[in-house]
């Protein structure tokens, strides 16, 4: 028996190699070099906790973690309680009173931004807010400059992610609704509860681990988001929209703060790493 | 719920839908439009006739057709190799049951969360000591790692409960692991490795930020980079922007409505077994 267990460690060999190059050994470096100044040049010179002590006092630290914030209510928060009202609606309402074509036409509109590199989201978003000739203007009748001004451009940057996000949860969800017992609902329905009453105490948490997922996914996708800010705004303007991302990939880019870089991305990996933890304990507790 | 409420539930449901549509759609109408009358007749009408000559300018100036092989050539690599990766992993980890599995998939798990950033600086580092910087295949190399890590994790479970009595029968018959690996698991794993190879495909056709750090040429760069920089650098006018975002939008569609069949399909052929 132990010898035929054995032989099945050859069939891992290529993976284990590759991993140890491209995830392993860099991960490793990334928080030696953490702890250096460096300038991507020449030999790091090793500063102990430096540069994190650096990064308590740094207001752009502070608040890109902040925007991160704020990009959770967009990418995961309101996706999320809206893809359930729409997906609960598309299913239960849509679906049955107009058939599940209407229903899944819908879904498909609502699906399809999530279809782009979300780089591509940015360059068509790009676009239609820009203040001299964007679409957007013309139709609201302002001259807002939504990625240009300090005050708008975080909200705007939400306001695309919404967009952009709000078709993963309605799909989960729907899948969810597919995957449980309607005579549950049904029986709500007959027993005279209104919708609201049975979206709530029946609905909601029948697709209880769907939630989760999705919850805990796009919150790390809010937390990691890089390309729309990257096309988008730049983290500008001034730090309006800076996240961890941007700022380590500034950091490592452009000014040559390698060490001040990496202590930033090695952070962002542990915040990512608990917020996971921490969903998942929850996610056990549950009963 | 009946008379107008019925209707109005509906009604609300088919304006957010034709909100999420509406950027493609004026997207679509903008990119046939001269810039003449994008400047006369502005962002919201209807164009008078076709007007190819912005997109094919563009096409021209930023060598869209290189662009869209590099991308191809970068996605259709890492889908195949990431699913070969993941199938030999999954083989050990699910129906090897090699010992010290569980411990093994938490490290692929946390190899897929951990933040690119914090593997960025080192693989272009590392990619410049081994002179593949700016190469395909250096972002061949490092996506197929990442999605293997999700693909084995996925993997692992399905292969879980793969029916042991055909392997054991098939060990009867005098197969080797190997032999039955590529004749039995493969082949009945087939609709859930179809799907896994064209979610590959599309997450690495969409990759924007390791691509960005290691591809910084016109020779390498994916469709999204390409569009993307240029994007951020701001020196766009209407048109070019608007042909820029068509050309950006179209293939991502274009999957979509091919995979879309397949996808639903393989979906099913899972959860019925």
């Amino acid at each position: 028996m132990r010898k035929r267990t054995r032989g099945y460690w050859l069939y891992l060999v290529p993976s284990l190699l590759l991993f140890l190059a491209v995830i392993v050994v860099p991960f490793l470096m990334n928080v030696g070099v953490s702890f250096t100044r460096w300038s991507g040049v020449g030999t790091p010179r090793w500063i102990g906790l430096d540069n994190y002590t650096r990064l308590l006092g740094d207001e752009r630290f502070w608040e890109s973690f902040q925007h991160n914030v704020g990009l959770i209510v967009a990418m995961a928060v309101v996706p999320t309680a809206l893809g359930l009202v729409l997906a609960a609606a598309l299913f239960d309402y849509v679906g049955r009173r107009f058939g599940p074509r209407t229903a899944s036409a819908m879904r498909a509109a609502y699906y399809l931004p999530q279809v782009l590199p979300v780089a591509i989201a940015g360059v068509v978003w790009g676009w239609m807010l820009h203040p001299s000739y964007g679409a957007v203007n013309q139709i609201l009748g302002l001259e807002l400059d939504w990625l240009g001004d300090p005050d708008l451009a975080l909200a705007t940057v939400m306001a695309v992610m919404v967009w952009f996000q709000l078709g993963y949860p309605v799909v989960i969800f729907m899948a969810g609704l597919q995957r449980t017992d309607p005579s549950y609902r049904e029986a709500a329905e007959i027993d005279g509860a209104s919708w609201w009453r049975t979206f709530w105490h029946v609905t909601i948490p029948q697709i209880r681990p769907e939630i989760f997922v999705v919850l805990l996914t796009c919150t790390i996708a809010a937390l990691k988001v890089f390309g729309p800010i990257f096309v988008l705004t730049r983290g500008g303007p001034g730090n309006a929209t800076m996240v961890p991302s941007y700022f380590s990939y500034l950091n490592f880019f452009q000014k040559s703060n390698v060490g001040y870089g990496s202590a930033i991305a090695t952070v962002l990996a542990l915040v990512i790493v608990v917020v996971t933890f921490l969903f998942l304990r929850v996610q056990e507790r549950e009963p | 719920m009946r008379g107008p409420g019925r209707w109005a539930v509906v009604l609300a449901l088919a304006v957010l839908a034709v909100v999420m549509l509406f950027p493609f759609a004026i997207v679509a109408i903008n990119a046939v439009k001269s810039p003449a009358e994008y400047s006369s007749q502005g962002p919201l009408s209807l164009p008078d006739g076709l007007y190819w000559q912005g997109i094919v300018d563009f096409w021209n100036r930023v060598e869209f057709g290189t662009k869209l092989w590099n991308s191809f050539v970068i996605s259709a690599s890492v889908s195949v190799l990431a699913v070969v990766l993941s199938v030999l992993n999954a083989y050990a980890l699910g129906i090897g049951r090699v010992k010290g599995r569980l411990s093994i998939l938490v490290v692929f798990l946390v190899a897929n969360t951990l933040p690119q950033e914090s593997l960025a600086y080192p693989l272009y580092y590392l990619a410049k000591a081994a002179g593949l910087y700016d190469t395909r295949l250096s972002v061949i190399i490092v996506m197929t790692a990442i999605q293997a890590a999700f693909g084995t994790y996925l993997l692992s479970a399905v292969l879980g409960r793969f029916p042991k009595e055909i392997l054991e029968a098939a060990a009867i018959d005098g197969a080797g692991r190997l032999r039955s690996l590529v004749r039995i698991v493969v082949p009945i794993s087939r609709p859930t490795l179809s799907v896994l190879l064209i979610f590959f495909f599309i997450w690495t056709w969409n990759e924007f930020f390791l691509p960005l750090i290691l591809l910084v040429s016109n020779d390498t760069q994916t469709v999204p980079v390409a569009l993307g920089v240029l994007q951020g650098e701001r020196y766009m006018d209407a048109t070019m922007s608007s042909a820029s975002a068509l050309l950006g939008v179209v293939p991502a569609i274009a999957f979509f409505l091919i995979f879309q069949r397949t996808l639903t399909r393989g979906v099913t052929v899972g959860a019925v077994k």
